[in-house]
């Protein structure tokens, strides 16, 4: 596995070499499955293209794409640099290091990295408010669930996905406050063959609704074989399996934020930043809600999404305790980004979760 | 935790789904490997045969067609390594990974307009009054048919190798192809024949991931399944039934790893995660304590000059 992914990169970096050329802005993207996943992958790419259709000829756009993350990453990444890259976007959590290695030798290029927390003078780093997205899950799929067993695959043990986790918990419990959550880690991003397992394993276990953070659509597949089972699109609208088992998506939308980084190096004027943007900026979409959802379920979701996106309402809203009963924030106290309890290194669930989080 | 939420039935009925694949693929390798060819296209083949059965199954809403199909799409690729090693003499390492980076970059491409479509259903093999009996009829009657085949084909290969002349035949040029040559056996032929049933083999067991485990298509999903196949041969000691053991016990615990989880077991998710590949190996090492070896002649070219 290991050694294919490396020799394709590796190939695909040679690839690159030859097409170089003056006078344009090089931008490279890393990616973490294949550009056809149908979810992450597939949305970073609608934004590589974004870039190509905002810019045409003054732009050349080069990626890699299932580049394991760890120190194969690093190697692609110096790669695109030695190639003449201007701007790298780095899109999985795990590139975090290697990306901030790759930039301590390349001060000149910039570089953006999705999900993580590590910034640098040339390093950026951007990431979108998912969790906003898993609060309306979590709201819908409280009330779906038949059987108040809710079924969650997970990816890695990182704050991104625990932030989810938790968001959707606490929604679907406010509404619904006999329903359970049964959590499968299957440490892979992308792996159609184990997410259908994954999700076959908690259909067999009664839960009637499957979250996903893993980025193919198997699960969605999964769901629609067993017939009764409500699903979510990850990352991608995943709408052909609309308007049933899919009733709603979180989009990721990353075409702006692309396109506005690629002008800031053409006009000079990049800067290291921070971004996290949610549903207000656009960031994070809400896929259409479909007819399958009951209308006063719809109609107070789509309450929940405007709220989330004027800012009126913030998905961690206190009173809420951690997992041991300690108190984290207090009532209409609102979690802070960083900081010690901060959402951006969230590494606790929250009270009523039964499960473990794996070291 | 709650343990009895794991239906023991639904478990076993869904390891062997889960399995199917692996043994497949690791089957067609064992004999390849038998004749004394190292593939190690298998990774390559089987997403051929993933996306080759899919489109065909689609444009044709044939299931049956589409399985056809991908034994096909994985004997012709296996082909493209038979002429690289056999008749160009190349280096079969080399051939091999070769043929799996072809093979997942076309099926990427094929496979470009079938994202997201949902293939024709293959029917289950519903015994009427068989599936109903309880426990033994989920686990044993109510499977598809390339379940079945997975386990004839064991059976066959075994019987193939053990106690026919063919078989006979073929261990011969994969222990010393040069006696087999003095002896007037086309070594180059057997072998590629060989090859080619590995190919389809694992062509089928593409196939089976993208039409009836997963079913849809996926660029890259057989997600290395190829290479544990190529590993369990090993491990397996290059003889079938310990094949058959070895794919049910790797997609056992990983399906069982999975409902623990779901269930909450207390266990740390990493132990769980690594658990299959640990357990299988460990078996397998334990039971390969005999005399068993690698074939004389894995991986070496043969011409007839030499």
């Amino acid at each position: 596995m290991k050694l294919t992914k490396l020799f394709t990169s590796a190939a695909v970096a040679l690839g690159l070499a030859t097409t170089a050329m003056a006078d344009t802005t090089k931008v490279g993207f890393v990616y973490v499955g294949p550009v056809g996943d149908g979810g992450w992958t597939y949305e970073h790419d609608k934004g590589r293209q974004a870039v190509e259709a905002a810019f045409g000829d003054k732009v050349e756009t080069t990626f890699v794409e299932s580049v394991p993350e760890g120190a194969d990453a690093e190697r692609v990444i110096t790669q695109m640099a030695l190639q003449g890259a201007d701007l790298i976007f780095t899109t999985s959590f795990g590139y975090m290091d290697p990306t901030i290695n790759v930039a301590k030798k390349f001060p000149n290029v910039k570089f953006e990295h999705a999900t993580g927390y590590k910034q640098a003078d040339n390093v950026s780093v951007y990431s979108a408010r998912f969790y906003e997205g898993r609060a309306v899950q979590g709201h819908i799929a409280g009330q779906m669930t038949k059987t108040n067993k809710i079924g969650y695959i997970a990816s890695f043990p990182i704050p991104e996905v625990i932030r989810g986790i938790n968001s959707a918990y606490i929604h679907a419990k406010k509404v619904n406050p006999d329903v359970e959550f049964s959590i499968i880690w299957a440490y892979t991003w992308f792996d159609p063959a184990k997410e259908a397992d994954a999700a076959k394993a908690l259909i067999e276990q009664g839960a009637d609704v499957i979250l996903q953070h893993t980025d193919s659509t198997a699960p969605q597949a999964a769901a629609q074989a067993a017939g009764n089972v409500v699903t979510f699109g990850q990352a991608s609208d995943m709408g052909e399996y609309a308007p049933f088992p899919r009733v709603s998506s979180i989009i990721d939308d990353w075409a702006p934020y692309y396109v506005a980084r690629t002008q800031a190096v053409m006009d000079g004027t990049w800067e290291s930043v921070s971004t996290w943007d949610g549903i207000g900026a656009g960031m994070v979409g809400i896929g259409e809600i479909s007819d399958a959802v009951p209308a006063d379920i719809k109609a107070s979701a789509m309450e929940m999404v405007a709220a989330l996106a004027d800012g009126s309402y913030h998905a961690f809203t206190g009173p809420l305790n951690k997992q041991d009963g300690s108190a984290w924030l207090a009532e209409g106290e609102t979690a802070p980004d960083f900081g010690d309890d901060g959402l951006a290194g969230m590494n606790f669930y929250l009270e009523g979760l039964t499960a473990q989080i794996p070291n | 935790m709650d343990l009895s939420a794991i239906n023991p039935v639904l478990l076993i009925a869904s390891l062997m789904v889960a399995a199917t694949p692996l043994l497949l693929a690791a089957v067609g390798e064992l004999i390849v490997e038998r004749s004394g060819v190292l593939n190690l296209g298998v990774e390559g083949m089987m997403i051929i045969g993933a996306i080759a059965g899919f489109a065909i199954s689609v444009e044709t809403t044939s299931p049956m067609l589409g399985l056809i199909a991908a034994m096909v799409a994985g004997a012709v690729l296996s082909l493209l390594f038979a002429f690289l090693t056999q008749f160009a003499l190349a280096n079969q390492v080399a051939s091999g990974l070769a043929l799996t980076l072809f093979g997942l970059g076309l099926s990427a491409l094929m496979g470009r307009s079938y994202v997201g479509i949902k293939p024709p259903a293959m029917a289950k093999l519903d015994l009427p009054i068989l599936s109903d009996i309880p426990v033994l009829g989920p686990i044993l009657f109510s499977h598809d048919p390339v379940l079945y085949f997975g386990i004839a084909l064991t059976a066959a290969v075994y019987w193939f190798l053990k106690k026919s002349r063919a078989g006979l035949i073929l261990r011969a040029v994969g222990e010393s192809h040069d006696a087999a040559h003095a002896l007037g056996y086309n070594v180059i032929r057997v072998r590629i024949l060989a090859i080619m049933f590995g190919g389809a083999c694992a062509g089928l067991g593409g196939a089976y991931i993208s039409l009836i485990r997963v079913p849809q298509w996926t660029e890259g999903m057989t997600a290395g399944i190829g290479w544990i196949a190529l590993a369990l041969v090993v491990f397996a000691s290059w003889k079938p039934w310990r094949v058959l053991l070895g794919a049910y016990l790797f997609g056992g615990i990983n399906v069982l790893q999975l409902n623990l989880q779901a269930a909450g077991i207390a266990i740390p998710v990493e132990y769980l995660a690594m658990s299959p590949y640990l357990i299988t190996i460990l078996v397998l090492v334990i039971m390969s304590a005999d005399k068993s070896r690698a074939p004389a002649a894995l991986g070496r070219t043969f011409h007839a000059s030499q």
